[in-house]
């Protein structure tokens, strides 16, 4: 029999540390800051909403790009919020979460042969979907002295020729940082002289703890090359809902629309009116959410610099990243070893490509009384050391 | 009073026996900044008291709660005021609010068995001048008591990581 499997899929590599966290799952009172998911239930309203429209009925497919209510409710939750316009007819798909989002933006503008800069440490479906679409992914590394933002002269280093986009995500998964307005407008420059677009997953927005979200595409001329990709997972507890959003001026969105429609034909429509009721009255639940991560971002961060761990104050998401150079292990030894020796689960930062190697990502989204558990056994074992 | 206020309020609502040192590292503030904020917000009697929720159905008690809807006759000058006060003066009364609608005050009263609950309320409370009507109902049992669910959830699954 030939081998079926194609080059493609054979070229991008599989999860190296799938094993590691199998080990997790067979072992007893382990602590995981492994989870990129809130801890936290949907909030009942949502969930309540969704269950009624069942009952109604409400089980068919949806236009392609979304229920109408929940574009027009969300583009004008989106302006409100970050002052983006998006025009809810023929801006804006709902999509099955941003994972889908992500591949069709990518699919939407990437020819074999392209260049698409990802600025790591990043979330790890980037690249595959690059190398997916026929792309070339190109690592920027941003690094910790930079606060983990993108550098504009590093970025202005790697353009090529062949470069067509720039793939950035912050609040960051997996090192928590922001890109303020000048941060932003300092890179804007040099995407638009270059002439290159912009994809900007901004899922963690809502998740800022030092001032506000600035979007990507309310930063100077961007918008007309940007596409925006959010989503309910993280704001509202929403993970396995499924529903993200992507959004982009019209003649990019209609591309992307093409592939959606092939692909995924709808987002569920549960789903959906889940993400309506999100929108509709969610707003307190979400910052409930938001003040509780804070507080723990706050006390774990500070608890992880006092047992031994140097960690950047991350100003969003849920996740810290504390570096272990000072140890002598590296990140993968450290995180193997925390686990069997203190079962404490976190990913080593190398898993999120450039920039992340000797760093170690702990999700904090776990109850105070764990954060503060999992902190006592790493200095337990910082001292075993 | 400001946000910080607002933020060692709500901590201090959801657990009020952490430490200076652990509501410290959380707010950013040092911890003899949080106990003078703390004292003050005490002595201001913002802080009314520092409690603990209890599953007493759990713990083997068989007291009896009962909501009691009262009508009363207002007074000249001072309208509820007085006679909600005087109510208020009783033990056995643990919650007490003035309500819209068909009836004017609403007790939460607590005995050690219905014949207790009863009789305070024929003996004490029906008598007063003023109450023109009351209503008892028995609180058979309760699921949720400020912002506290009080029967088990189960715990939804989580997967041990992802990315």
């Amino acid at each position: 029999m030939r081998n079926f499997i194609s080059e493609r899929a054979n070229s991008i590599p599989p999860s190296g540390i799938r094993k590691f966290f199998d080990l997790a799952l067979t072992m007893e009172d382990v602590i995981s800051l492994g989870v990129g998911e809130p801890d936290f239930r949907t909030p009942w309203n949502i969930c309540e909403s969704s269950i009624y429209s069942i009952e109604q009925g409400v089980t068919s497919y949806t236009p392609n790009k979304g229920l109408p209510a929940l574009r027009e409710t969300l583009s004008s939750h989106l302006k409100q919020q970050y002052n983006l316009h998006y025009n809810s007819d023929d801006e804006i798909i709902i999509t099955s979460g941003v994972s889908e989002a992500l591949d069709i933006a990518i699919r939407a503008i990437v020819d074999p042969g392209d260049e698409v800069l990802i600025a790591q440490p990043s979330y790890v479906s980037y690249a595959p979907c690059v190398t997916l679409a026929g792309g070339l992914p190109v690592p920027v590394e941003c690094t910790e002295a930079d606060n983990f933002k993108l550098n504009p002269d590093t970025l202005q280093e790697k353009i090529t020729r062949k470069t067509k986009g720039l793939m950035i995500n912050f609040p960051n998964n997996p090192t928590g940082a922001v890109m303020n307005r000048k941060d932003l407008e300092a890179i804007a420059d040099i995407i638009i002289d270059n002439d290159l677009l912009l994809i900007t997953d901004e899922v963690y927005a809502e998740l800022t703890y030092d001032g506000r979200h600035v979007a990507a595409g309310t930063v100077s001329d961007l918008w007309e090359r940007t596409i925006t990709l959010n989503g309910f997972s993280k704001a509202y507890a929403m993970t396995g809902w499924r529903v993200g959003y992507l959004c982009a001026p019209k003649d990019l969105c209609e591309a992307a629309l093409k592939i959606h429609q092939y692909v995924m034909l709808c987002a569920p429509v549960m789903g959906q009116i889940g993400a309506l009721e999100a929108i509709r009255s969610a707003e307190e639940d979400k910052n409930t959410m938001v003040n509780e991560y804070r507080l723990r971002r706050n006390m774990f961060v500070s608890g992880l610099n006092r047992v031994g761990l140097p960690t950047h104050v991350p100003e969003g998401a849920f996740y810290a990243f504390p570096s272990v150079k000072g140890t002598g292990l590296s990140d993968t030894e450290f995180a193997e070893r925390l686990l069997k020796e203190q079962r404490v689960a976190v990913v080593p930062g190398s898993v999120f490509g450039v920039g992340g190697d000797y760093h170690l990502r702990c999700a904090y989204a776990v109850s105070r009384k764990q954060l503060t558990e999992a902190l006592g056994r790493i200095e337990t074992f910082l001292n075993g050391l | 009073m400001d946000e910080k206020d607002l933020e060692l309020l709500r901590i201090l609502e959801d657990n009020s026996r952490l430490s200076a040192d652990e509501i410290a590292t959380m707010t950013k503030l040092t911890s003899a900044e949080v106990e003078v904020r703390i004292h003050a917000l005490e002595d201001a009697g913002v802080i009314r008291k520092y409690t603990t929720v209890i599953n007493w159905e759990m713990a083997g008690n068989s007291e009896v709660a009962s909501i009691i809807e009262l009508k009363v006759s207002p007074e000249r000058d001072f309208g509820y005021d007085r006679i909600a006060e005087r109510l208020s003066r009783f033990r056995q009364v643990k919650t007490l609010r003035l309500m819209t609608g068909t009836y004017d005050l609403q007790l939460l009263v607590t005995g050690k068995n219905m014949q207790e609950v009863s009789r305070f309320v024929s003996e004490h409370v029906a008598p007063m001048d003023r109450i023109r009507e009351t209503a008892t109902h028995i609180i058979m049992k309760s699921y949720k008591e400020n912002g506290n669910v009080l029967f088990e959830q189960q715990e939804a699954e989580r997967l041990p990581y992802s990315f």
